[in-house]
């Protein structure tokens, strides 16, 4: 039991920031109108690229003396990560675009 | 790679991280700030747009700012490999983004969330080994993380194959089995790593049995899910992606990564629910699948099917005051929707009031109808949820049926032995006159016979539905 306390002590601000942002996430998108799931949910996949920034610091501090495997596992991140980011947004945008040409 | 990562933060203070972690924030509110603003159709186009800022902010500061556990920056040869390999993704991405047509949308977001789930779980196994010379709480993030992220990327590359009809549906039984033990092996073997006594150093053959068995589960997870339940696993895996971003969040100890994570998870997780909700099914249902095998031969009594000549639905459709198109999968696989704008603009200059009742589940992704229909022009008053429609049915005069089947089956209403009873419908059946375009007489997903094609009211129009409307179209105009 003191064990798991001293968990939580330990990593309280990530258990704040996870317990927030799980709130904030059901609050944003709480009540939208079913036109715009396919966006939200696209929209929303492009921000989960954010991980991107996982393999900028991974290739960034890679060490370039010689061939490895793990420099060219993480490039192959940093375009996974791109593919989702620019053709999440890219896609997205494209839909809404759709959507708004519609109102004139 | 980070030296010694820990969640805590215990650097001191210099000007560049701090103008790294106050970019973080800033990109973390632009996450939040533009996911609102995608939930409202005035603001949704500028919300992806701010979303967008946000990330290319963070991609950015961190390339110039960033330092490794000893302090050093990112090295200008790297940013040279970074900047190349950002390229090539973005251009890949850019080009097939604006050049992919508007039906295999489905497809593409999958396509895209296996991207993402991909990276995550290259970042969590390029990551252990650092990790593992950390605390426990690294481990377990990295494990988590890699799981995760190997389902999804995994599980999505088997739902974009099935969306493009590339892989089709394996639903045995005994799958269910299975896929029980492949989660008790995969976690068991994570649980395994974070708590073996084993110096991480040797948990190297480990850490990739638990990355093959993840991979090998997002595709069993995946296999025996059928078409209708698609909006669930593709909102799910999307989910997914988020929780394995906000893992290796963890890792960096990186705020925006974990917000921007999480965020993604927890609504990707609400539009499950949603979609769950909208078949009352339970999500643990849908993964299972116990939908489409085994159904009983419920309703004897079938009745005789009518069929309508294209003259007749001509005449009935043109000397209507009020009609309702209830669109579903047949419409995407047919491609009728340009055609059935077309109708309907025909109809409305005849002074036919046409409107489109969307049920949240029809076609392959939450969302999906509308997509089509606003690529046809349609203006999205016109498409009217189905909560919004159905006390108005009874004074339509014809709701026309194209491509949809277990969404307007009234069998969720009256028929408690079948599958989809309870489940809220379009009520087709209270309008005056029905009309059903089909291919054929098939069955839809679950499977069922669809007594609302036995209905006094209803009349049957066989064949291709994109085929048929034209033909109905030009009957109109020369009437």
């Amino acid at each position: 039991m003191e064990q798991i306390l001293q968990y939580f002590f330990e990593y309280k601000e990530a258990i704040f920031i996870i317990a927030l942002s799980i709130f904030l996430g059901i609050e944003v998108i709480s009540n939208v109108p079913a036109v715009l799931h396919t966006p939200l949910m696209s929209g929303a996949n492009a921000i989960s690229g954010v991980i991107i920034i996982g393999g900028i610091i991974l290739v960034g501090h890679a060490d370039l003396s010689g061939f490895s495997l793990e420099l060219v596992l993480g490039i192959l991140a940093l375009i996974f990560g791109t593919l989702n980011v620019v053709g999440g947004f890219a896609v997205t945008d494209r839909m809404l675009e759709m959507f708004k040409k519609k109102k004139k | 790679m980070d030296k010694g990562i820990t969640l805590l933060n215990v650097a001191g203070f210099t000007v560049g991280d701090t103008l790294l972690e106050l970019s973080y924030l800033v990109s973390a509110l632009l996450f939040v700030v533009g996911l609102k603003m995608l939930s409202h159709p005035e603001t949704a186009r500028r919300g992806n747009l701010w979303a967008f800022g946000g990330m290319a902010l963070a991609m950015l500061t961190t390339i110039l700012l960033h330092k490794d556990g000893e302090g050093k920056g990112i090295s200008l040869t790297n940013i040279w490999i970074i900047l190349a390999a950002i390229g090539v993704g973005a251009a890949i991405g850019w080009m097939v983004a604006r050049r992919v047509k508007m039906t295999a949308m489905p497809q593409l977001v999958s396509l895209f969330n296996a991207t993402g789930g991909g990276a995550s779980m290259l970042v969590a196994l390029l990551e252990y080994p650092a990790a593992a010379a950390g605390d426990v709480g690294s481990i377990i993030v990295t494990v988590l993380g890699l799981i995760i992220g190997s389902i999804a990327f995994s599980g999505s590359l088997i739902a974009f194959g099935k969306l493009d009809g590339r892989v089709g549906d394996i639903m045995k039984p005994f799958m269910t089995y299975i896929n029980l033990v492949l989660m008790v092996l995969t976690f068991g073997l994570g649980a395994y790593i974070v708590a073996s006594p084993n110096p991480p150093t040797e948990m190297g053959w480990a850490i990739y049995a638990l990355f093959g068995l993840s991979l090998v589960y997002g595709v069993m997870f995946v296999m025996p899910i059928g078409g209708a339940d698609m909006p669930v696993v593709i909102s799910l895996l999307n989910s997914f992606t988020g929780i394995a971003a906000a893992m290796a969040g963890f890792i960096y100890n990186n705020q925006a990564m974990i917000l921007g994570g999480i965020l993604v998870g927890a609504a990707g997780m609400i539009l499950t629910l949603l979609m769950c909700k909208a078949m009352n099914r339970s999500l643990i249902n849908v993964i299972i699948g116990s939908f489409g095998g085994g159904v009983s031969a419920a309703g004897g009594e079938q009745g005789t099917i009518k069929e309508i000549t294209l003259s007749d639905a001509a005449v009935l459709l043109s000397y209507s005051q009020r009609i309702v198109i209830i669109p579903g999968y047949g419409l995407a696989v047919a491609q009728a929707q340009h055609i059935t704008q077309e109708l309907e603009e025909l109809l409305e200059g005849k002074d036919v009031d046409v409107k489109y009742a969307i049920h949240p589940v029809a076609g392959r992704m939450p969302g999906h109808m509308n997509v089509l229909l606003a690529e046809a022009d349609v203006p999205y008053e016109k498409l009217v949820e189905m909560d919004d429609i159905n006390p108005d049915m009874p004074n339509v005069d014809v709701a026309i049926v194209v491509g949809a089947n277990d969404v307007v089956n009234p069998a969720a209403y009256n028929d408690p032995g079948s599958p989809i009873y309870g489940m809220p419908i379009i009520d087709a059946h209270l309008a005056k006159n029905i009309i059903i375009m089909k291919r054929g007489m098939g069955k839809g997903y679950a499977g069922i016979e669809n007594e609302l094609f036995f209905n006094d009211k209803t009349r049957m129009l066989f064949g291709d539905a994109k085929n048929s409307i034209q033909k109905l179209v030009t009957e109109i105009k020369t009437m």
